[in-house]
């Protein structure tokens, strides 16, 4: 009755192929040496298997505008948190004598 | 669909498909506020890894990297037996769906099983932090010591963060618990059961907390 949004099986499977083929990547990159990119290869993986659950099983992908919104906003104002804090930490201290080293990075 | 179906369609809603609309927003802003919930945890996260990497990454080696895979692979697999729950509900098939989520609760109680497994194996390795909290940096051909109040900023917020998230697990068991009831009593019919797929969206909301769980506490910092 309410074929027009759903999504068929078979996408379902895939999905979920794609996500456990992610896991066995993440897993097998975390045991080589990328230098930096280790992290970045292991946040870029969580952030690809997360669009994959929000966009099919979550079925983002056919929500009404609204929804996407919402989703949009909270995503916005996470980054926000961590944008601000992190303003505040890395630059602590940077002020109060010119020598002083920074909270992060040292 | 003919059999007496029950009309649970709220007087102020014009339609199934506006009150489906209007429940779906209701907790996809609950999750809003969840996303800032445990945001929170994984900016305090951020910042005390990225001002103590050396700990941090010394920590981090006394984390089980295949238990904590094969718990992410149970809790995508619970996923998938979510969305085949909502698929079942969708074209009115009771049995498949009480399948599914019978399913759904047992990959949930492995996911705990496993979870407890590691949580004494860091008990007895005094991890917990505490009054018994030892650390030892068990890599190899590392000379420069750790400082073991850093390394227990680490412990403090993997149990602060996988403890609340399996907080959220627990919660959502019991209220998959609740449908299996509903459904075995034939509660939801093709054209009502709004209570699956929002639960469904739940459980995968706590799917994708642990999706960045697994990476940042596990992963970053092995090789």
């Amino acid at each position: 009755m309410s074929e027009k949004h759903s999504i068929g099986l078979g996408t379902y499977f895939a999905v979920f192929g794609a996500l456990m083929a992610f896991t066995a990547l993440t897993v097998w990159v975390a045991f080589q040496d990328f230098g930096v990119f280790n992290n970045v290869i292991a946040l870029g993986i969580a952030v690809i298997k997360a669009t994959l659950v929000v966009l099919f099983f979550m079925h983002v992908i056919h929500s009404t505008p609204l929804i996407k919104v919402t989703l949009v906003s909270s995503l916005f104002f996470f980054l926000l948190l961590i944008a601000f804090v992190f303003a505040d930490v890395w630059t602590r201290g940077m002020f109060d004598h010119p020598a002083s080293p920074p909270m992060i990075g040292g | 669909m003919s059999e007496a179906s029950p009309n649970r369609l709220a007087y102020w809603y014009r339609s199934y498909q506006e009150q489906t609309e209007s429940v779906t927003l209701g907790i996809w802003l609950f999750l809003v506020t969840e996303v800032m919930f445990f945001g929170g945890l994984f900016t305090a996260y951020a910042v005390y890894r990225a001002q103590n990497p050396e700990a941090f990454a010394a920590a981090s080696q006394h984390l089980n990297i295949m238990l904590g895979a094969i718990n992410t692979a149970v809790l995508i697999g619970s996923s998938l037996t979510v969305v085949l729950a909502v698929w079942a509900a969708e074209h009115g098939k009771r049995k498949a769906l009480a399948f599914w989520l019978i399913a759904t609760i047992l990959l949930g109680c492995v996911f705990l099983g496993i979870k407890y497994m590691e949580y004494a194996h860091k008990w007895h390795e005094h991890l917990v932090p505490g009054p018994h909290f030892q650390f030892h940096d068990a890599r190899e051909g590392v000379h420069a010591a750790v400082d073991p109040d850093r390394a227990r900023m680490f412990f403090h917020l993997y149990f602060g963060m996988t403890g609340l998230h399996a907080l959220h697990m627990i919660i959502g068991i019991g209220i998959f618990g609740v449908l299996l009831i509903n459904t075995l009593r034939g509660k939801y019919t093709q054209r009502w059961h709004d209570p699956i797929p929002v639960a469904g969206l739940y459980w995968h909301f706590v799917d994708l907390v642990w999706i960045f769980l697994f990476p940042l506490l596990y992963l970053i910092g092995r090789h």
